[in-house]
C-alpha cells in the first residue's frame, strides 16, 4: 500500500471528486426542507470533513497498533502525521458545523449556548482535546522509541474513546444530531439519493486530500530522521516513499 | 507465581507502604478538608444543583492528587525489580484495585464531611451512592492508567491533568445527572440506564488497560 503513495492517480481522483463535490454540490436540486432550507448543501462540507477525520484515525491507529507488533520507526511516523492532519478536519469540521448550527438550531438565540448542550458536539470537542493530549505527549517526550511507545498506546486508548464519544453515547442520549437520541437520519428526507450521489464521493475526495498532505508530512519526517542521523528501519520502502 | 496470588501480594505491598509513610494519604486528606472548609465559610446551606456541582468537584481534584503518584512516585530500579518478579499485567491491575480502594475511602470520606458541613440533600440514596461507587472505579481505572503513561514523560504532573481530564469529563457529565437526579426524586429506574453506561465503561476500559499497559512498561 505504501508504494502506491508516489504515483499519480489517486491524486488525480482526489482532485477530480473534490471539483465533483463543490460544484455539484451546489448546483444540485435538493430537498425542500423546513429550517434547515438551502443549508442543508453544508452536509457535503461538515459531515465529510468529520467522517474523512474518522477514517484518518483509523489509518492512525492501524499503524499504532502495526508499531507496537513491529517496532519500526516508519510506522510510528505514519501514525502521527496522519492524526496531526485528522485534527486539522476535525476542526475544520467543528468550523462548519458552528456555521450550520447557528442558522438552524441557534437561530433565535445570540449565544453559542446551544453548542455544547448537545451531547454530539461535546463528544467530538473531547475527541479533539484528547487528540490534542496526544501531541503534547509526544512533544514532552525525547527519545524517539520510547515516545513512539507510549503514543502508540496512548492513541489506541484515545481512538477508542474518542469513538465511544462522538458515536456511542450521542446515540443512547439526547442529540440534535440526524440518527442519534431517536432522531431520523438521511433515510427520510434523501428519497432519491441525490444527495448520497455527492455525499460518498465528497467524503472519498477528502479522505484522498487528507492522506495526500499527510504523505508530503511524512516524507518531510523521513527527510528530517535522515538529516539527523535516526535510525529508521527498513531503508527500501522509506527511499520509495521518499522519492 | 500466578495473576490472581502476585496481584494480591502487589496490593498488599501497596497498603503496607501506604501505612508505613502516612503523610501521602494525610496530605490528600488535608486537601480535601480545606476544600470543604472553603465551601462551608462561603455557603450557609447549600441546596441541589450546587452541592452536587460542590461535591464532583471535590472528587475529581483529590482525586488526581491522590492517584497521580501512583506510578510517578515509584523509581525506576523499583519499577525494574518488580517487572522481574510480576508480570505487567499484575502490576497494572493490582494499582487499579489499589487506587479503588483508595478512592472509595475517600469518597466515603468526603460525603461524611460535606454532609457534616453542607447538609445531605439527597433523595435517592441506591443510585447516588451506585453513582459514586461506579465513579471512584473508573476514576481509579482511568488515572491508574494515564499516570503510568504520563510517568514515561518529562513533566509529567501537568501532563496528567492534560490526558485524563478530557477522558473524565464525558464520565463525569452522566455522573452529574444521575447525582441531579437523584437529588431531585426518588426514582431508581430513571438512572438505570446511565448506571449501566457508566458500568460498560469502566468494563471497556480497564480491559483496555489490561491490553494496553504490558506494551508501556518496556523501557
Amino acid at each position: 500500500m505504501l508504494k502506491q503513495l508516489h504515483k499519480k492517480w489517486w491524486k488525480i481522483t482526489c482532485v477530480v471528486l473534490l471539483f465533483y463535490s463543490f460544484i455539484y454540490g451546489m448546483l444540485i436540486k435538493v430537498p425542500a426542507l423546513e429550517v434547515l432550507n438551502e443549508s442543508i448543501r453544508n452536509l457535503f462540507f461538515h459531515v465529510s470533513c468529520w467522517f474523512a477525520m474518522i477514517l484518518l484515525l483509523l489509518i492512525s491507529l492501524i499503524y499504532s497498533v502495526k508499531y507496537l507488533r513491529s517496532n519500526k520507526m516508519i510506522d510510528d511516523v505514519i501514525a502521527s502525521e496522519t492524526a496531526r492532519i485528522a485534527v486539522v478536519f476535525g476542526i475544520l469540521g467543528f468550523l462548519t458545523g458552528m456555521l450550520w448550527g447557528q442558522f438552524t438550531w441557534g437561530q433565535y438565540s445570540n449565544s453559542f449556548a446551544w453548542l455544547l448542550q448537545d451531547s454530539k458536539i461535546l463528544g467530538a470537542f473531547i475527541g479533539l482535546l484528547i487528540y490534542f493530549g496526544y501531541f503534547i505527549l509526544r512533544g514532552s517526550i525525547d527519545d524517539e522509541e520510547k515516545r513512539a511507545r507510549v503514543a502508540g498506546v496512548f492513541s489506541i486508548f484515545a481512538f477508542v474513546l474518542l469513538n465511544v464519544f462522538i458515536i456511542v453515547i450521542p446515540r443512547l442520549t439526547d442529540s440534535l444530531h440526524p440518527n442519534n437520541g431517536g432522531n431520523s437520519g438521511f433515510v427520510t428526507y434523501d428519497l432519491d439519493n441525490t444527495l448520497r450521489r455527492v455525499f460518498y464521493p465528497a467524503v472519498f475526495g477528502y479522505f484522498l486530500l487528507g492522506i495526500w498532505i499527510a504523505s508530503l508530512l511524512i516524507r518531510l519526517k523521513i527527510i528530517h530522521y535522515k538529516i539527523h542521523k535516526i535510525h529508521i528501519h527498513d531503508e527500501t520502502t522509506l527511499d520509495s516513499i521518499a522519492k | 507465581m500466578n495473576l490472581l496470588s502476585s496481584t494480591f501480594s502487589l496490593i498488599k505491598k501497596d497498603i503496607l507502604l501506604e501505612w508505613r509513610n502516612k503523610y501521602a494519604i494525610s496530605g490528600i486528606l488535608m486537601y480535601m478538608l480545606s476544600i470543604i472548609l472553603i465551601i462551608f465559610f462561603t455557603f450557609e446551606n447549600v441546596q441541589g444543583p450546587v452541592w452536587v456541582v460542590l461535591f464532583w468537584i471535590i472528587i475529581l481534584f483529590t482525586a488526581i492528587n491522590a492517584i497521580a503518584k501512583s506510578f510517578l512516585s515509584e523509581s525506576n530500579g523499583r519499577n525494574l525489580y518488580l517487572y522481574t518478579l510480576a508480570s505487567p499485567q499484575s502490576i497494572i491491575l493490582s494499582k487499579i484495585i489499589y487506587n479503588i480502594c483508595i478512592m472509595l475511602f475517600l469518597c466515603l470520606l468526603a460525603v461524611l464531611f460535606y454532609s457534616f458541613s453542607a447538609g445531605f440533600p439527597v433523595v435517592d440514596n441506591t443510585s447516588f451512592f451506585l453513582a459514586l461507587t461506579l465513579g471512584a472505579i473508573s476514576f481509579a481505572s482511568i488515572f491508574s492508567m494515564m499516570s503510568a503513561i504520563a510517568s514515561k514523560a518529562n513533566n509529567s504532573g501537568t501532563l496528567m491533568a492534560i490526558l485524563s481530564f478530557p477522558i473524565l469529563i464525558p464520565i463525569l457529565k452522566i455522573l452529574l445527572r444521575i447525582s441531579l437526579q437523584a437529588v431531585t426524586e426518588n426514582n431508581f429506574s430513571v438512572n438505570m440506564q446511565d448506571i449501566l453506561y457508566l458500568l460498560a465503561l469502566n468494563v471497556f476500559i480497564i480491559t483496555l488497560a489490561l491490553i494496553l499497559f504490558p506494551y508501556l512498561w518496556r523501557d
